[in-house]
Parts: C-alpha cells; sequence; structure tokens
C-alpha cells in the first residue's frame, strides 16, 4: 500500500507543481478574503475569538477550492478508470489523496498565515507560535481527511464544484469548532493558552474518527 | 476452461437497456471481434469485461473471475484499451507508464522493453499534451500491456495509427500476441479475418453479423 500511496502522491504533486492549479489558486483566495476583512470590518488589528474565526473561516473556505480540484485530474484525464484497472488497494489512494491535501494546505498556511498576522492580527503570532502550528496540524489533518472522502464522493458526479461545499463545510463544522477554540486563547492580548489541551484532544480524536471512517468507506466510492 | 464466459449478460443505464441477453464464449487464445453501430452496446460490453460497470443480469467470467464478485481478481490479468487513453496530459509518457508500472508492481526493466517496441522512447520524455494522437494511442497500448496480461479488451485499437504504426503495435496487441482479445471494431472485414469468433449487437441484443447489422 505504502509503494501506492506513494506514486499516486508523488503523481498529485508533479501535476500540481507544473499545472500550479490548486496551491495558488487556495493562497490568492485566502489573501484576498484577509484583505476584504481588513476593509470590510475597517479594522487595522483583530484579537480573540473574531481574529481566530477570521483565519479558520477563511482557511476552511480556501480548503474547499482544493477539495474540488482534488480528483480533477482523474475526472477529467480518465485516471479513476485507470485506478480501477490496477490492483489498487482503495486506502492507498485515500491516503495519498489525503496527504497531497495536507501537503497543499501547508503550503497555503505557509503564505496566508503570515499575511494574516500583517493585515488583521493585532497581538503577532509571537511566542504563540509552536501551539498555533500544532493547532494548524491537527486541523489540516481533519481537512485533509474529510477532504479526500469528499472529493473521491463527489467525483463521480455531474457537478462536483457543487457538491463539495455543501458536504464538506457542515462535515467540518466540529473541526472548525476545535480549531478556532483551540486558536483563540493564542490571539488574545491578556491570557495563556489554558483550553489548548482540551481543545488539542478533541481535534485529534475529530481527526482519527474521520480518517477510520474515511478507510472504511474510501472502497466503496469509486466503484460503479 | 474458456478464457471468456457470458450467459444472458445484461447492462442498464437507469431504465435504458445498454446490453441484455448477451452471451459469448471465448477460449484461451481466440479473438472475439464486437461488432455493431453507434450505441450498439459494444464498448458497455468491453467496460463489463474489464470490471468497469458492474453487470445487472446474467453471469459474465473473465479468465476465472466471476463477476462482479471477484472483480478484484481482473486488474492483473486484463489490460483494457479504451477510447480515452488514460494517460495524464501534464505527465511525460514515460512519468505516465511509470506511475502505471508502480501501481501493478511492474519493474522498471519492462516499462522500458514496451517503450523500445512501441519505437517511442525517444519522446517518452515529452509532455502527452504535446504528442499527436498517434503516439498518445501507442503509450496508450504501452499502459495496457505493461503488466503483460493474458487477456486484451481493446476498443478500436488502430484508432489513430499510421499503417506502419499499426504493424509495430501488431506483436503486442494483434493476433501474433497469443493473448485472449476482444476486438471492438468498425472495420468489419479485418475484424473478421483477426478473429475467431465474432459477436454482432444491436440496440444491445445479440445480432446476425451481416449488412442489417449497421442498419
Amino acid at each position: 500500500m505504502t509503494r501506492t500511496a506513494r506514486a499516486i502522491l508523488r503523481k498529485d504533486l508533479r501535476i500540481e507543481l507544473r499545472t500550479k492549479e490548486s496551491v495558488p489558486a487556495m493562497t490568492l483566495f485566502a489573501i484576498t478574503v484577509y484583505v476584504l476583512f481588513h476593509f470590510g470590518l475597517d479594522r487595522d488589528s483583530l484579537d480573540g475569538e473574531l481574529a481566530s474565526g477570521v483565519l479558520w473561516v477563511t482557511l476552511l473556505l480556501a480548503a474547499v477550492i482544493g477539495v474540488s480540484r482534488l480528483f480533477a485530474a482523474e475526472r477529467e484525464q480518465g485516471g479513476i478508470d485507470g485506478l480501477l484497472l490496477a490492483p489498487v488497494d482503495q486506502t492507498a489512494l485515500f491516503v495519498a489523496k489525503a496527504a497531497a491535501m495536507f501537503l497543499f494546505l501547508t503550503a497555503v498556511e505557509l503564505v496566508a498565515v503570515p499575511a494574516f498576522a500583517l493585515l488583521l492580527l493585532g497581538p503577532g503570532l509571537g511566542g504563540a507560535l509552536p501551539e498555533l502550528l500544532a493547532v494548524l496540524a491537527l486541523g489540516n489533518l481533519g481537512i485533509a481527511a474529510l477532504g479526500a472522502l469528499v472529493a473521491a464522493l463527489a467525483a463521480e458526479t455531474r457537478a462536483p464544484e457543487l457538491i463539495v461545499p455543501l458536504l464538506l463545510l457542515p462535515l467540518l463544522v466540529p473541526v472548525l469548532i476545535a480549531c478556532a477554540q483551540a486558536t483563540e486563547p493564542l490571539f488574545r492580548q491578556d491570557a495563556g493558552p489554558e483550553d489548548l489541551g482540551r481543545w488539542l484532544g478533541l481535534l485529534t480524536l475529530y481527526d482519527v474518527v474521520f480518517v477510520l471512517l474515511s478507510v472504511a468507506v474510501f472502497d466503496f466510492l469509486l466503484e460503479d | 476452461m474458456a478464457a471468456i464466459e457470458l450467459e444472458r449478460l445484461e447492462r442498464r443505464y437507469g431504465e435504458r437497456v445498454a446490453l441484455a441477453g448477451v452471451s459469448a464464449r471465448v477460449e484461451e487464445g481466440q479473438t472475439l471481434a464486437v461488432l455493431g453501430g453507434n450505441g450498439a452496446g459494444k464498448t458497455t460490453l468491453l467496460r463489463v469485461l474489464a470490471g468497469l460497470l458492474r453487470p445487472h443480469g446474467g453471469s459474465a467470467r473473465v479468465v476465472g473471475a466471476a463477476l462482479p464478485g471477484e472483480r478484484w481478481k481482473l486488474p492483473a490479468r486484463v489490460g483494457y484499451l479504451g477510447h480515452e487513453p488514460l494517460l495524464y496530459r501534464e505527465l511525460s509518457g514515460r512519468e505516465n507508464l511509470r506511475y502505471h508500472a508502480a501501481l501493478h508492481s511492474v519493474p522498471h526493466s519492462r516499462l522500458e522493453t514496451v517503450l523500445a517496441a512501441l519505437e517511442i522512447d525517444h519522446r517518452a520524455d515529452e509532455p502527452v499534451r504535446d504528442l499527436s494522437r498517434g503516439l498518445v494511442q501507442r503509450l496508450a497500448i504501452g499502459r495496457a500491456i505493461l503488466h503483460d496480461p493474458p487477456v486484451l479488451l481493446l476498443d478500436e485499437p488502430r484508432a489513430n495509427l499510421d499503417p506502419s504504426a499499426a504493424e509495430l503495435v501488431e506483436p503486442l496487441i494483434g493476433r501474433s500476441s497469443g493473448r485472449t482479445r476482444v476486438v471492438v471494431s468498425h472495420d468489419v472485414r479485418s475484424a473478421l479475418e483477426e478473429s475467431d469468433v465474432a459477436l454482432g449487437l444491436k440496440a444491445g441484443r445479440l445480432a446476425p453479423v451481416d449488412a442489417e447489422l449497421y442498419r
């Protein structure tokens, strides 16, 4: 399975590097939304739950773009048939697609989070950076696992671009709540991350549940 | 044991019947020609045999695998060449075949052998989107035979190939390859010449292979 997953992931990353379709679009979208918030709220700096909410809602919406494109090459160039015609464990496909989505999100955040801090964040990232990185990593894992599942579900429908946000966003509400709650104390001027452990635990639990659920059902999604 | 056995095979798309009552038997090493007009069900039959579509009735056995229950046995035993080349346009020919080789656990040396046999090794590092249709078809043939399957399911295999390329691929996918083959073709005369068994389809049902087949 590892070898197959590596081959699919390598292929996806190579196609993304050449087409530059997903990551630049997701990044530009996130930065544009932060600029819109900057002017729309008419505030130079946010903190606490407002800052945390703006950061995560924007990242989730940017993720929708990536998830919509996650099976695009398969859908448009017959790759699903290619996978069904090979002795491929569908779990390897799930692992590869989730890993690709995780890497796409990480690449987006490398630009989008500093842009958010520059445009909107009052307290600055400084001392809370390691904790924020942990929240981002766990959030990305949950989004990537669910994203791969929803992308596969939508891949064989007529309008995946419509199906993906309708399915993905409601399912991501628990991730949004946990990520926003875990991030909120990190963005407060006056308080430390007292609830961080609880929310990170919830995020980890959510990630484990969705990874296991996705692995269990993924086998049945692409077949006729 | 027959390589392919179909007994009153059925397949529908919603209410529309695509195949009904299709029976056939192909022995190992034989070639079955599937003939019929547009929309007769030829491609559907090929996709059912490849395990890409689930049969809705009757029975189908391909190299011993009963469909759809034993679909998982098929990928190693069947090579499928459909209308689409199943190649990624942004990747080169070699990258595409290397990807499929990894999915099939085929060694790298086999990949180079196939590229050389198809005489495309000198263009194999160009993106597929830059290649002519004929070269893409050759690559698609390479993809279908990469894992050296005993059964080939071929939908218009010589489409876009010039006469010399058609001759080039003959030992790989032609009668001389020794493989069991199911060939869909609109070229009735050459299909009948290279087949042991012929199957006519009209509106998804068996029909005699005669002049009426295309009316």
